[in-house]
């Protein structure tokens, strides 16, 4: 249950997690292209809100150093790379066709929920620390969520969304079990995220060109001419 | 023992009266959004009174259910109105006659009715709004049990007026992930079970497109007043349930004199208030699913409870 060192700001971040966990289910789940990439905005908002509450709770600059990098990169450069590289007809439209429909993926989602929580119980019940118990099952569900996602959606730009979100899935979970991470690590995955995100944008514009769509579920196979 | 029986018929005595005031806040607040003066908050009573005043004509190809089925409906909200906390903090002298699955169960004997009454009169609209009306019920029955299971199971107790008390004592309760999940889950669940805009239209007149409305289509004068009354009724009842013992047990009374039980009236609407103003906002934001789109908002509605429960089993 809830800690007695800080029971304020676990109960915090406990509900941070959980509606980061909605967020992960609403990119899983939603058909506009744009809502899906507002909800990854606010998923990664949650991810910072969550950072910094540790920050304060572990006293760990850290942290707050995390929380900067997140809100720089994460809400502010990716979605503004990719409404700069993707043409805005792309989030314009709605994604009709998808691998499985909504409701199944609804029900995998809450399947892959309940397998993360199982899987993480015995190390929930190891560490000690509050937050890590809070954070780890929650991360590990996100990112289950995200690869999910990847493979349930069949447009370009809601598979790349649903990568970002597995990523944000692991530092969910990463930032509880080392309050100190190096910056430098997390300065790496600041500079690495974007730039896969500015080559996966041009790519989505370019297979736009040539295509003339962006559903790469549907080039499977090569045609012949 | 005879205080408590007399606050508990204080306690219908206010869902009678207050559920047509509701309806018309509702419904004034939702055209004043629209930048419409729209009707006066008591223009359900009035049209009740116009109802009730009027000729009741049923047809003769009918039999005894489309008879009682009026009076069913008007009394399963009432019924359970005994068993919920909606102006004492405290169990009143019926509340453990039944628990919250009870009160449920009541209420979809009123639902059950309304679907027979609907196909027996063979009118086509009738039994097409009754099968719509079965699917999102069906749909929104694994929400519902999955929703009152965690809560039970968190409280120790499936008694609404117990469960209340768990939620904010400590005050950090309520900040709990599958506190806030649930709360998600059972609005959704409210705008289903209630026809609201996501799932249906309220105050829309198209036969072809009701779901919850068209099965009360062939009642007139006394019959169409009763079952009016009794949707405004179930409707309150469902927000009492949300309101009182889901998100702010406060305001409700703890003393036992009647005048504090009174006193509780006004702070219980001011929350009814501030509930339908989320109502009204959320009614206004949103379109009409398509209706087999309804689906996904239910399934959305159950993975969400399922993450509250899942989030509640390992100890967060």
């Amino acid at each position: 249950m809830m800690s007695a060192q800080f029971p304020i700001l676990s109960a915090l971040d406990a509900l941070t997690g959980a509606l980061f966990l909605l967020t992960a289910i609403g990119i899983l789940a939603t058909r506009q292209v744009l809502a899906s990439l507002q909800l990854f905005i606010a998923q990664s908002l949650l991810l910072t809100l969550s950072a910094v509450l540790l920050g304060i709770a572990l006293k760990s600059p850290h942290l707050f150093a995390v929380a900067a990098i997140t809100i720089c990169t994460k809400t502010v450069m990716i979605p503004w790379i990719l409404r700069r590289t993707v043409s805005a007809e792309v989030y314009r439209t709605r994604e009709i066709q998808r691998v499985l429909n909504i409701p199944s993926s609804l029900l995998i989602a809450a399947i892959l929920i309940i397998i993360a929580h199982a899987l993480m119980s015995p190390l929930v019940a190891a560490v000690k620390v509050p937050f890590a118990q809070i954070n780890l099952p929650l991360g590990l569900a996100a990112m289950f969520l995200g690869t999910f996602t990847v493979v349930a959606r069949r447009e370009a730009v809601p598979q790349l969304l649903g990568l970002l979100a597995l990523e944000n899935g692991v530092f969910f979970a990463g930032v509880a079990i080392v309050p100190s991470l190096p910056v430098i690590a997390e300065l790496a995955a600041a500079v690495d995220v974007p730039v896969v995100v500015l080559v996966i944008g041009l790519l989505t514009r370019q297979i736009r060109q040539v295509v003339g769509m962006t559903a790469v579920g549907l080039l499977a196979s090569l045609r012949e001419e | 023992m005879a205080l408590g029986i007399f606050h508990n018929l204080l306690q219908l005595v206010f869902i009678i009266s207050v559920a047509p005031l509701v309806e018309g806040v509702t419904s004034r607040l939702k055209e004043n959004l629209q930048s419409k003066r729209g009707p006066s908050i008591f223009q359900p009573y009035r049209d009740l009174w116009k109802l009730l005043r009027k000729d009741e004509i049923v047809s003769d190809r009918s039999s005894w259910i489309f008879r009682a089925t009026p009076y069913v409906c008007f009394a399963a909200p009432i019924f359970v109105a005994l068993l919920i906390p909606v102006l004492t903090a405290y169990p009143l002298f019926f509340a453990f006659m039944g628990d919250m699955l009870g009160g449920g169960f009541i209420l979809a004997l009123g639902g059950f009715f309304a679907t027979l009454a609907a196909v027996d009169t063979a009118n086509p609209y009738g039994p097409m709004g009754a099968s719509r009306t079965r699917m999102v019920g069906f749909l929104a029955e694994p929400v519902f049990i999955v929703v009152f299971l965690t809560v039970s199971f968190v409280a120790g107790s499936t008694i609404p007026y117990i469960v209340q008390q768990r939620w904010v004592t400590p005050l950090s309760n309520f900040f709990e992930p599958s506190h806030v999940l649930l709360l998600i889950a059972f609005l959704m669940l409210i705008l289903a079970e209630d026809g609201r805009i996501p799932v249906d239209s309220p105050s829309g007149l198209f036969e072809l497109a009701m779901i919850d409305r068209s099965k009360s289509l062939e009642y007139s004068g006394r019959g169409a007043a009763l079952m009016r009354w009794a949707g405004a009724m179930k409707f309150l009842v469902l927000i009492c349930i949300f309101v009182n013992v889901l998100v702010t047990p406060w305001g409700l009374a703890k003393g036992t004199s009647s005048l504090d039980v009174l006193l509780a009236a006004p702070l219980v609407l001011l929350k009814i208030l501030g509930f339908v103003l989320v109502l009204v906002y959320i009614e206004s934001s949103l379109a009409k699913l398509r209706l087999f789109r309804i689906t996904e908002f239910l399934g959305a509605a159950l993975v969400i409870s399922i993450v509250a429960m899942i989030t509640n089993l390992s100890a967060i």
